[in-house]
């Protein structure tokens, strides 16, 4: 019977044995499922256990315990060649000794698929990354973009499961890796093809990724598509390395259904915001607050944005401001010297120098409850 | 007026460093010449020498005569001369076919060996370099000779019975060249299969291809060069070799090299002993120039 999962991991722990005689816990106790057709990134600082997971599930490592299941069947210690799945490796890995539609046909020659058929598959292969005429060239002849295709192209040839990347456009340039991250999405929608990338670059996640598991330290933080992580990350990390946020740190004073109240340690007041994760009432928490998602007035409420009257309220007096375009963006003090960032979006266009914030100014900041999210310290 | 004059005059003194400043040619010129020097000193030099001296005469006290002489390279087409020319051909095919086939095995652990006994395994492959050539071989005579060191272990083993008579055999004259060239194989072939990366065999297997079609497929054909590399090396000097044969060979085992040395050292006839040179290195090169129009330099190796 077939899975709903093409893959499954089922508390997963990779221990590594370290050149000291220790060891380290490479993932520890992930337990995930990839739907059919998914594109499914695994983000994360590097030495987090991400290109580890996709690595078992290659099959160049073995699970130390728990399972990693692929189309419904227990992997255990099944070798890479006899798994549903193929990789495009970082460094691409294709072989310098073949021309690249030798690249592609290994994989085939392999399976002992006829000749013809060999032919006519790796034909269309080369067409679907757009390199149709590039056959008979040597890797070594081809620029580091192309040479990401070919690696593609080899792996999908195999039309495997599943497809495994493992950071395949970080050796690329930024305007390249743009076109390929959207390329790659295109691919993956066209064929239909589960892909499982391997990330450190939150954008690139969540530009390409149905779902995203936040790994750190080995353990998957969260599990969810683009908007929930952004929007609701369920601990301090995940907001962290998302984006970019402001922490304010505080004690839980109430909790309501959602809705927490937090004694804020360095300013003397309260803010309300929305619960994340298990809390309790005198827990040491970290408030989360997006620069994008604060709202500034000055004192005569000249310059202010809509407002709403639940809003929590903080003062500050701007520090520095820098206009960058879309944006301009503004360092704030708090009480106590605490510093935030905020983002005042250049809706109106105006060259009028008293329609922005200059430093000195002594501003009201406005951060709507369900933009203030209240975190634990810690994941548990 | 007189200052314009004496700072002309030092110019036209030191023109030659003025061109020298200005022409590149002659600087690129000057700065390959200790290369060159040295390369005409020790290798052109001395070869004209020896072909000149292939074509000159003994004379009756073994003196050299300066009298034309071509009949030095039709004695070498002789029956004998053939035949020796032939068995040092096949010695030397021979050495560098079975310093292939054992040291792919050794090159390939050294390569995949942890890095920490990596060093150590290579440091023993050198180890033999500090002795003598000469007190190495030497030392074969006393494993080969007859009750010697190998005879003693084989029998207390149980395997044989009686003396195995090894030494002054061509099969002694084998081992004693596999001994000799062993490392210059082993190191070409372990720099190629070091640099062949895991990656590689990652990706072979991951497109289906179990470890010992990944080894076809991709690290023998990543190690051609060090193979390339490596029967140069190897080859090359074995043709030449006469000490070996000379220990272990006994009289029995002559090779083209023995008989150089000898009409120099022994039978004093310069130019006979220069023509066998020559042709040694007529048909080495012959050899060589063949396989590496085949199969290139191994440069690759450089890379």
């Amino acid at each position: 019977m077939k899975s709903d999962f093409v893959v499954e991991f089922h508390d997963v722990v990779k221990i590594f044995p370290t050149p000291e005689g220790g060891t380290v816990t490479a993932v520890d106790h992930v337990s995930l499922e990839i739907k059919q057709g998914e594109f499914f990134s695994f983000l994360g600082p590097s030495g987090c256990g991400k290109t580890t997971s996709l690595r078992m599930m290659a099959g160049f490592e073995w699970p130390t315990s728990g399972e990693v299941v692929i189309d419904g069947k227990v992997m255990g210690r099944i070798p890479p060649y006899l798994r549903p799945v193929n990789t495009v490796f970082q460094s691409y890995a294709l072989f310098q000794h073949m021309n690249v539609f030798q690249n592609i046909a290994f994989g085939l020659e392999m399976e002992k698929v006829p000749k013809a058929e060999i032919n006519r598959r790796v034909g269309e292969a080369l067409e679907m990354v757009k390199l149709g005429n590039m056959g008979r060239r040597t890797p070594k002849q081809l620029s580091g973009g192309q040479q990401q295709r070919i690696a593609l192209a080899r792996a999908l040839v195999k039309r495997p499961e599943v497809l495994l990347l493992d950071e395949p456009l970080g050796a690329l340039d930024l305007k390249l890796r743009k076109e390929m991250q959207l390329e790659l999405k295109a691919l993956q929608e066209q064929v239909g093809i589960t892909f499982i990338y391997v990330t450190h670059d939150q954008e690139e996640a969540l530009t390409m990724s149905n779902r995203i598991a936040v790994m750190s330290k080995g353990k998957a933080l969260q599990i969810g598509g683009a908007v929930e992580i952004y929007e609701r990350p369920n601990c301090r990390f995940v907001a962290d390395f998302i984006g970019e946020t402001n922490f304010l740190t505080g004690k839980i004073k109430t909790l309501a259904k959602d809705q927490v109240t937090v004694q804020l340690d360095s300013l003397n007041q309260e803010i309300t915001g929305i619960r994340q994760g298990n809390l309790v009432v005198g827990q040491a928490v970290a408030v989360s607050i997006r620069p994008e998602k604060v709202r500034l007035a000055d004192d005569d409420n000249k310059k202010v944005r809509e407002l709403r009257g639940t809003d929590n309220l903080l003062r500050g007096k701007v520090v520095t401001t820098a206009y960058i375009g879309s944006d301009t963006r503004v360092v704030l003090e708090l009480q106590g010297g605490l510093r935030m960032r905020a983002w005042e979006q250049n809706a109106i266009s105006t060259l009028d120098p008293d329609a922005y914030y200059s430093a000195g100014d002594a501003v009201r900041i406005y951060i709507p409850v369900e933009n203030t999210l209240v975190l634990p310290e810690d994941a548990s | 007026m007189t200052t314009a004059v004496a700072s002309e005059s030092p110019a036209k003194k030191f023109s030659l460093v003025r061109a020298l400043r200005e022409n590149r040619v002659a600087q690129g010129f000057l700065l390959i010449s200790p290369a060159n020097i040295y390369l005409f000193l020790f290798i052109v030099l001395p070869l004209l020498l020896v072909a000149g001296l292939s074509f000159l005469s003994r004379g009756d006290y073994g003196q050299v005569l300066f009298k034309f002489n071509p009949a030095n390279y039709a004695r070498l087409f002789d029956a004998l001369y053939g035949k020796i020319m032939l068995f040092s051909l096949a010695v030397g095919l021979g050495t560098t076919l079975l310093c292939l086939l054992i040291g792919y095995p050794m090159a390939y652990y050294l390569a995949r060996a942890p890095a920490r006994q990596r060093s150590l395994l290579l440091f023993l492959i050198l180890l033999p370099f500090w002795t003598n050539f000469i007190i190495r071989i030497y030392a074969w005579m006393m494993i080969l000779r007859s009750q010697g060191f190998l005879d003693s272990i084989l029998q207390w083993a149980h395997l044989t019975t009686a003396p195995l008579n090894l030494l002054y055999t061509p099969t002694a004259v084998m081992i004693g060249m596999v001994y000799e060239f062993l490392p210059f194989m082993v190191l070409p072939l372990y720099t190629s299969l070091e640099k062949i990366e895991n990656s590689l065999l990652e990706a072979a297997a991951d497109l289906g291809a179990p470890p010992w079609k990944a080894f076809l497929r991709v690290t023998l054909p990543l190690s051609v060069p060090g193979m390339i590399a490596g029967t140069i090396l190897t080859f090359i000097p074995a043709m030449g070799m006469f000490v070996v044969s000379d220990l272990l060979g006994g009289a029995k085992t002559i090779l083209i090299g023995n008989v150089i040395r000898n009409q120099f050292l022994t039978a004093r006839d310069w130019p006979f002993g220069a023509a066998a040179s020559m042709i040694l290195m007529i048909l080495t090169m012959v050899f060589t120039l063949y396989y590496t129009r085949k199969a290139g330099f191994g440069e690759e190796l450089l890379v």
